[in-house]
């Protein structure tokens, strides 16, 4: 039993070790400014484009259920105008970050960890290492950078989708004005309540950055590697952005 | 010169190299032959520095490759033109872009890239080529263009890593002719790691043999064909004798 303890320890240790020499790596890659700066506005493009059409979906149909379901939960309770001031709330501080983020580390994680995995075994990332590039500063920088700049903006872009669906559905559906639906979304509105939803998107893009790119980068096997490391990368990255979220919550609120 | 000095290289229980030592002089090219995984790629990605050994060194050019810094590590890896045994194009770039993103590195100017974008397709007969994707391209002539990308950066060593594995015997004699013709023309250094006897023969000035993590004879090609040695002699001539060597070179086993 002992034996087993002390294997389990000594796996977790190099689990942690191997963790903290990947983040040395990335911020050593960090200095070299020319190799990762012209790909980040490449991948920025590309995880933007990547992102919002799913981005926007889930934002409209939670947008259209926050409001009804609102208007069903305060009916008779709070003035209607509630409806607006709880889809505010919920949107801005947790909806739109964590279901924008949960969904985008399904799209994006998986696709920087199968990337960087099938590279990684056809050997091009040995390849680029022979050819004197940093694999840390070409390949994972500008992707761990690029999520952690567009996880923000496409949340703030599912903010305004959601609250924009939330809005039609209760003109449309709840009879509630438009004047009655501003009014609520104002009344206890605080800057903190942006700014809290878009510090915890840039802190899941970080994670899922990171995530893809590890697991990515320490891909073995073959076929059934990349499989494995993408459905780790995924898992992970859930996993870690429900854990930054209660973070946030607890350091930030 | 390249040289291994009493190398060990283990990856958990697999021990790979014990001992391994050999040298390779400037100007020659040396054949590495040896059952497959036995540990060939594993001495040449030594010389790059991808591994490091666990024990003894390896030197290039007087500079022992695990003690350099990161700095001194890209420029010795600057030198070296490492072929690799599926190629390892870049997927998403083309033949021309895979061929200067390594001249980019070393800072060259766009005309002179482009210029040594086309010498080096030239000399690979894949002139026309370069905007095409490696996906469009057969498994022979993304070896060329492996080849291209690693005769670009003019370097004093070349690394092949299996290069007629996988090929028809046609293609094949065309990348063991290319071999030869970069060495001829370029006069670079070159290891080249093979099990395929006909192309050691056709390309190598040396061939040395590993066997259980060691050299087991390092010699001319006239020597080694006329060895005596059961073990070189039983690889080379391909025969599937009984016994645990054999089984051994068959499946690469760890001892």
């Amino acid at each position: 039993m002992y034996e087993n303890v002390s294997v389990r320890v000594a796996s977790a240790l190099a689990t942690v070790g191997r963790i903290g020499q990947f983040l040395a790596d990335v911020g050593r890659g960090l200095r070299e400014v020319g190799s990762w700066a012209g790909l980040a506005a490449v991948q920025m493009r590309r995880i933007g484009v990547q992102s919002l059409p799913l981005a926007l979906i889930i934002a409209a149909f939670t947008g259209i259920v926050l409001s009804m379901q609102a208007a069903y939960s305060l009916a008779g309770a709070t003035p209607v105008y509630f409806v607006g001031t709880l889809v505010e709330k919920t949107v801005l501080m947790e909806l739109a970050p964590v279901l924008t983020g949960l969904a985008l580390a399904g799209r994006v994680g998986a696709n920087i960890a199968a990337e960087l995995g099938t590279m990684r075994v056809t050997e091009q990332v040995d390849a680029l290492e022979t050819l004197a590039y940093n694999p840390y500063s070409y390949l994972v920088v500008p992707r761990v950078l690029a999520a952690s700049i567009m996880f923000p903006v496409v949340v703030a872009i599912a903010m305004g989708m959601a609250i924009f669906a939330a809005w039609v559905t209760a003109v449309t559906q709840i009879d509630l004005s438009t004047n009655d639906f501003v009014k609520g979304l104002r009344i206890f509105y605080k800057f903190k309540d942006l700014w809290y939803g878009l510090v915890k998107a840039l802190s899941f893009g970080m994670a899922v950055g990171l995530i893809g790119c590890a697991k990515g980068l320490a891909t073995k096997g073959g076929a059934e590697g990349v499989g494995r490391n993408t459905t780790d990368a995924v898992v992970i990255g859930a996993a870690m952005i429900l854990v930054l979220d209660a973070f946030w919550a607890v350091v930030l609120l | 010169m390249i040289s291994f000095r009493d190398v060990y290289k283990s990856f958990g229980p697999k021990r790979v190299l014990e001992g391994f030592s050999l040298e390779i002089r400037e100007g020659e090219t040396m054949v590495l032959i040896g059952g497959s995984g036995t540990g060939k790629s594993v001495v040449l990605k030594h010389i790059v520095g991808l591994l490091e050994p666990d024990q003894g060194q390896v030197e290039v050019d007087g500079e022992i490759v695990h003690a350099l810094d990161r700095k001194a590590l890209m420029a010795l890896r600057s030198k070296i033109g490492f072929v690799f045994q599926f190629a390892a194009l870049f997927d998403s770039m083309t033949v021309r872009e895979n061929i200067a993103l390594g001249l980019k590195r070393q800072g060259l100017p766009r005309r002179e890239i482009d210029m040594r974008v086309e010498e080096s397709l030239a000399l690979v007969d894949l002139d026309g080529t370069e905007e095409r994707y490696p996906a469009e391209l057969s498994g022979g002539m993304r070896k060329r263009v492996g080849i291209a990308r690693a005769i670009a950066l003019k370097p004093s060593y070349i690394l092949y890593d299996e290069p007629t594995t996988g090929l028809d015997p046609v293609t094949s004699a065309v990348i063991n002719d290319l071999m030869v013709r970069t060495r001829e023309k370029l006069g670079v250094t070159g290891l080249v790691v093979t099990h395929d006897m006909k192309s050691a023969y056709t390309v190598g000035d040396r061939i040395a043999m590993l066997h259980r993590g060691a050299i087991r004879q390092v010699a001319t090609v006239e020597q080694i064909r006329r060895t005596h040695d059961p073990i070189v002699r039983q690889f080379i001539e391909g025969r599937p004798d009984s016994g645990l060597d054999a089984q051994q070179m068959a499946s690469g086993a760890p001892r």
